[in-house]
């Protein structure tokens, strides 16, 4: 099924994609759903690199670059998802997603 | 409506070194407004600077933009110049941005920058004890450049991003001061209102880009409103028997529909009085509800197409969108002067005034062309910002009062207040020399001459004696008669009433500009030379028409002299008028019930179909896992007490759960953030299926 | 398709699955930086070089460190003691991604016969190059994340301490 070594990595992207939603829509601890979206993202910079390595034009390097600005723009969100975690600890004094559920308007 | 083609100057397209610097008029105030974003509280004098500087700069490149439309005209050429540049790109299609400067835009930079730097220095003293000092003039400034790009766009999208920016400014000026209950809700009612319309209007975007491949509206023959486009938008049929041109200017209209205030969508205009007096002044009054008018008639070429025009250039019956246009906007103007009648609140009558003129400017529109509906678009803004900053002025004097009950003989402490609100309230009336007559006496003249129906001029004649009217009462009320209120009433600081008297002198002399005798105006908007003569009266019925206006408005402001001129009234009586006619009257003051009827229709319609939001969600998300646990619980019982768990416990279930269905209102929002992230996924995962779906083979 | 991408693709999804299954939340912060650590491994194996240092750097030396930081801080370390780890209507979740998981495959099954593109060498992409190309081409996206950054540096910094008694900042 897997002929090519393109469709192997997006293979690859795809099922860490879906383990990353999974551990993010059925985890209960806010950190772990942040874990699941780092998971999601990852999956996507393979894909970029990926389709940078095996596409018609790798010197323009465009694939590589979209994935070094994802890696930062993740570390960025990482950084302020966790301290919105621990704001939230402190505030609720958990971070169970089932018992916060103050978001309404 | 004579269409002088072969008279007219030869556009000239080519763009020149003020063109190019042009996109830096809305840039001013919009940096400006996010340097004053970043600086602290206490910053007072150094936002207000940067407020009122950068719109000074704006206004001189306003200015020199002007001259050089004007330039062109004295070289015999109509000026329209474009910048344009490709913004995404995606395959084959592009989608373009660009702005455009021709005399439309030049007469509306000028306006716009001249009536928003007199407001932002009137601010400065109106708002001089407000502690969100700095805040206030973050969003003028953002609102002043989002207004300013809306003029210069020379892109339907463009155009469409700063809209979005004005309503933007609009919500968080009216929710200014959002402590009061009354004035968040105006907000978000101002913000959901003239989101219905907007939604037609991107909808009428995306339909115009599918058609033409272009959201430019002049692009070198290529854009989408220039003839080639429009001869394809005429060719293409769509629902209902309309062409796409008539859909696609219609979904527009709706558009602007929202944003002037007209019916069925002016709800919002008089709740958004609930902002500070400038911002009623500057957004609600001047600009961001002309802008509505402004669209229609930068699209006038696509609301125009396909109309038939005779061998001598004279346009013959008028198109289905413009007819649309004309009533809509007759019907709002007599309408809201109605309501205007029965009001006691200084800023909601002019409110209701307001969307009454934006409805005479429509009107003028639809029959008479962008002259018309643009000429008394420019001298409205002059004279109804003077008289909100009159009022404004009037309220501070009399210790946050605003309802004219409780005013009263305020022509001897505030002078200078009253002298321009009585000349802002001539204008507006139309009383003959002030600038409010000849923009009124064209609309009526058009509409008068009009081919389709007579009604319209009728209702506006009849809008125009109850303008006079409702004035006549207002200034009565607060200028004359005893004084009610409690204190003693001040007149405003100098900073407050320079700005007062430089209105008032446009709103007297502003009408010279597009009198018959000399039709400057509509020339230079049509782009062909303007010529002086007493001739025009000799046009038969013109001086009978002018003589009609003035009798009426006269009449106007006799009864209402009449009847509430120089009284002693105590602030509760009861007004003449509800005395006479009660049942008129009540529902004049509640203004036709129109807000009820939306509550007991539209908003009971969401609040119902939030129920069923609620009842799914419970149901088909929270529920599927119970249900499935409840069914393996019942399975596993089933053997020995299949009757009493199955048969009763089930139907008892049932209705619990359809009890707590309804009577929750929670929609789908009950807060986990889970269940939203799930809601989201899943609707990407569909999106994505129906995209691969689609794009297969 | 060689045998070293198969290995690391195992280690890779492993590592995934355990950071997501795991009771302990330190377990799964571990087994997250073992999911990374294949990433990078396999971004060398696709001969993006910089790409894999910066994962290793970022994601191990940051973004893992940044998680057991929070799960030490928010004392998630214990498991809940109602119920298990995984929320009450997990089962839904679970649905959602599955069917995500289906599209992507399905996707990749459709495009099949159009994979076959591209070089089967290495294209060079020396860090020199992707200086050049960050210095030029990409300097105002570098510019803007540098600022991103910096937002988020503040921005992290001022929702996650303490608010001291009394005063209102923030």
């Amino acid at each position: 099924m897997i002929t090519t070594p393109l469709a192997g990595y997006l293979l690859v992207a795809a099922l860490l994609f879906a383990i990353g939603l999974a551990g993010a829509l059925t985890r209960r601890n806010a950190i772990l759903v942040l874990i699941g979206i780092e998971l999601m993202l990852n999956a996507a910079n393979l894909n970029l690199i990926a389709f940078w390595r095996y596409g018609p034009h790798p010197e323009a390097l465009t694939g590589m670059m979209f994935a070094i600005f994802s890696i930062a723009v993740a570390a960025a969100e990482a950084a302020v998802g966790l301290g919105l975690v621990i704001a939230i600890h402190r505030h609720a004094h958990t971070t169970d997603l089932d018992e916060i559920n103050r978001m309404k308007g | 409506m004579i269409q002088e083609a072969a008279a007219a100057f030869a556009p000239q397209i080519t763009a020149s070194a003020i063109t190019g610097i042009l996109w830096l008029i809305p840039a001013f105030p919009i940096v400006a407004s996010g340097i004053i974003a970043v600086l602290k509280q206490p910053r007072r004098r150094a936002s207000a600077a940067l407020a009122i500087g950068s719109l000074a700069c704006s206004l001189l490149l306003a200015l020199a933009a002007m001259g050089h439309v004007l330039a062109g005209r004295f070289n015999g050429f109509a000026v329209r110049e474009t910048v344009n540049f490709t913004w995404i790109q995606v395959g084959a299609a592009q989608v373009e941005l660009g702005w455009v400067l021709d005399p439309l835009s030049a007469v509306m930079l000028v306006m716009v920058c001249f009536v928003g730097l007199l407001i932002f220095i009137y601010s400065t003293g109106y708002m001089a004890h407000d502690e969100n000092f700095t805040r206030f003039f973050c969003f003028l400034s953002l609102f002043a450049g989002a207004m300013l790009g809306v003029v210069i766009s020379n892109s339907l999208l463009l155009l469409f991003m700063s809209w979005e920016l004005v309503g933007l400014t609009s919500y968080l000026l009216i929710g200014f001061w959002y402590q009061k209950p009354s004035a968040a809700a105006a907000a978000k009612k101002a913000f959901l209102t003239t989101r219905v319309g907007d939604v037609f209007f991107l909808l009428g975007m995306v339909w115009l880009f599918a058609q033409t491949g272009t959201l430019l509206f002049y692009n070198a023959g290529k854009g989408s409103i220039e003839p080639l486009r429009l001869a394809l938008l005429l060719v293409t049929p769509s629902h209902l028997g309309m062409t796409a041109a008539t859909g696609i200017a219609l979904l527009i209209f709706a558009g602007a529909v929202g944003k002037s205030g007209q019916l069925p969508l002016h709800v919002w205009l008089p709740d958004a009085m609930e902002g500070p007096t400038p911002v009623s002044a500057l957004i609600h009054a001047a600009t961001m509800v002309a802008a509505g008018v402004y669209l229609v008639a930068r699209v006038y070429p696509l609301m125009q197409a396909g109309v038939q025009v005779s061998q001598s250039g004279e346009v013959i019956g008028s198109t289905t969108a413009l007819t649309v246009v004309t009533w809509v906007g007759a019907s709002t103007a007599l309408f809201a002067a109605l309501i205007a009648v029965a009001q006691n609140d200084i800023k909601r009558i002019l409110a209701y005034s307001t969307v009454s003129q934006l409805g005479y400017m429509m009107a003028g529109l639809g029959v008479g062309g962008v002259a018309v509906g643009m000429f008394h678009l420019i001298t409205h803004a002059f004279f109804k910002a003077l008289l909100f900053m009159g009022a404004g002025s009037v309220i501070h004097g009399c210790h946050e009062e605003q309802d004219i009950r409780h005013m009263g003989n305020l022509k001897i402490e505030m002078p200078f207040t009253f002298l321009t609100y009585l000349a802002g309230m001539l204008a507006l009336s139309g009383v003959p020399i002030f600038a409010g007559f000849w923009s009124k006496d064209a609309i009526l003249e058009s509409t008068h001459t009009w081919d389709v129906s007579r009604a319209p001029f009728y209702m506006l004649v009849f809008g125009a004696f109850l303008t006079a009217f409702y004035m006549m009462r207002q200034v009565s009320y607060v200028f004359f008669g005893n004084w009610r209120g409690h204190g003693e009433a001040h007149e405003s600081p100098s900073v407050m009433l320079l700005p007062l008297m430089v209105l008032a002198f446009f709103a007297i002399f502003l009408g010279f500009l597009g009198t018959p005798f000399w039709p400057w105006f509509r020339a230079f908007l049509d782009g062909h030379p303007a010529e002086f003569g007493l001739g025009a009266f000799k046009e038969p019925g013109l001086l009978a028409l002018m003589g009609t206006s003035s009798l009426v408005v006269l009449l106007g402001l006799g009864i209402g002299w009449r009847l509430y001129g120089n009284k002693s009234v105590r602030a509760d009586d009861a007004d003449v008028l509800e005395i006479r006619f009660p049942t008129l009257w009540t529902l004049f003051e509640n203004k036709f019930y129109i807000d009820e009827l939306y509550g007991v229709t539209v908003i009971a319609f969401y609040a119902w179909w939030a129920r069923v939001a609620d009842w799914m969600d419970r149901r088909v998300w929270g529920g599927i896992v119970t249900g499935v646990s409840w069914l393996a619980r019942v399975g596993a019982q089933a053997s020995s007490l299949f009757d009493t768990d199955w048969i009763n416990g089930g139907f008892d279930k049932s209705c619990e759960e359809l009890a707590n269905g309804g009577g929750l209102m929670a929609g789908v929002q009950n807060g986990r953030v889970q269940i939203y992230l799930r809601l989201l996924a899943l609707a990407v995962v569909v999106l994505a299926a129906i995209l691969i779906w689609s794009s297969r083979g | 398709m060689g045998f070293p991408f198969w290995i690391l693709a195992a280690l890779t999804v492993a590592g995934a699955l355990a950071a997501v299954l795991l009771r302990n939340l330190v377990h799964c912060a571990l087994a997250l930086t073992v999911a990374f650590a294949g990433l990078a491994l396999l971004f060398l194996n696709l001969d993006a070089q910089f790409a894999g240092f910066a994962q290793i750097l970022v994601y191990i030396g940051a973004v893992a460190i940044l998680v057991v930081f929070a799960i030490l801080l928010t004392r998630s370390t214990e498991t809940p003691k109602d119920g298990g780890v995984f929320s009450r209507t997990w089962f839904v979740g679970l649905v959602i991604s599955a069917g995500a998981f289906a599209v992507l495959g399905w996707a990749l099954l459709q495009s099949q016969p159009g994979l076959s593109l591209g070089p089967a060498t290495a294209p060079a992409a020396t860090v020199q190059q992707i200086g050049t190309a960050l210095m030029g081409r990409y300097v105002l996206a570098l510019e803007i994340v540098a600022l991103l950054l910096t937002a988020a540096l503040i921005g992290a910094v001022i929702v996650a301490r303490h608010e001291r008694e009394g005063t209102k900042e923030g």
